[in-house]
């Protein structure tokens, strides 16, 4: 049983770094800002998901009472008002530099696909 | 329905503040009690915003039926995003666009879901919402095609606009 719980754990958290370490290359060999925060902006999510979840795992096996569960709950609140604040943090963060003029990066310069024309705005 | 969107408040912020304190003596569930009821009194129309409590009920359980779906689109959005950053030829597969495209939903409550699941979901990010109008920045070809899809029904289902 401990052997599978550290396991768990463990896989766990290396999975998370993991995703943390592949949003920081992400974030260095991306080409501008927009795509930047394709990486940090998700790539965070998940790997901050999974390594809650191991540290909150550990924490229940490590001490399996009652303070021991509220722990382990704090620890996942964590993860849910990150989901809610991440999102919202890179879109303030995009929309800041959309409204001051930075243009995005593209390959063939059309910056803006539209498809609301033809529809009579 | 003042009442009752108060007394809701009043609950969920008292099982937040169990989970928060952990204690069941006198004096902390006490002030917490007193703390919840408080703030239910003062603020009990900014959480079920002018809502009747039966429809809320129905939008919480399509909201817990909609997280799953959602998480796996997490998953999956980071696996992409993963793709992307450690490819050796990274600067050949992304073809940055940003996107501008009008939305059905009418609710602030779902434009907001609208707009961080879309965040959320592979190679898309909210850029900004004017209006109806949404611009969503897309890492690729085959991920600005696919926009709006069928997440916004999915989000006007939940919210009942469909």
């Amino acid at each position: 049983m401990t052997l599978i719980i550290l396991t768990m754990t463990a896989a766990l958290l290396v999975a998370g770094l993991f995703f943390f370490f592949a949003a920081t290359v992400g974030f260095l060999r991306f080409p501008d800002l927009y795509t930047r925060m394709h990486a940090t902006g998700k790539g965070d999510t998940l790997a901050l998901l999974l390594m809650v979840a191991g540290l909150a795992l550990f924490n229940l096996y490590d001490n399996f009472c009652w303070m021991g569960m509220v722990q382990s709950v704090k620890l996942l609140f964590i993860a849910v008002f990150w989901f809610i604040a991440n999102p919202t943090a890179t879109h303030a963060v995009l929309r800041a530099a959309f409204e001051s003029g930075v243009t995005p990066w593209t390959k063939d310069g059309t910056v803006i696909i539209d498809k609301t024309e033809g529809e009579g705005a | 329905m003042v009442f009752m969107s108060g007394i809701v408040t009043f609950f969920v912020l008292l099982i937040f503040w169990i989970f928060m304190s952990g204690l069941f003596d006198l004096w902390h569930f006490g002030l917490g009690m007193v703390s919840c009821a408080l703030i239910a009194y003062m603020s009990n129309d900014l959480l079920f915003k002018d809502m009747k409590v039966a429809s809320k009920g129905r939008e919480t359980i399509r909201l817990i039926k909609y997280m799953p779906w959602l998480l796996y689109q997490i998953y999956l959005a980071n696996i992409y995003v993963v793709k992307l950053a450690l490819h050796p030829k990274m600067s050949h597969l992304i073809y940055p666009h940003i996107v501008k495209f009008r939305t059905k939903l009418k609710k602030d409550v779902s434009v907001f879901t609208f707009a961080n699941s879309i965040t959320l979901t592979p190679g898309t990010i909210t850029v900004l919402v004017e209006d109806d109008c949404f611009y969503v920045h897309a890492i690729d070809i085959p991920v600005a095609e696919s926009l709006p899809g069928d997440m916004e029904k999915r989000v006007g289902h939940i919210f009942g606009e469909d």
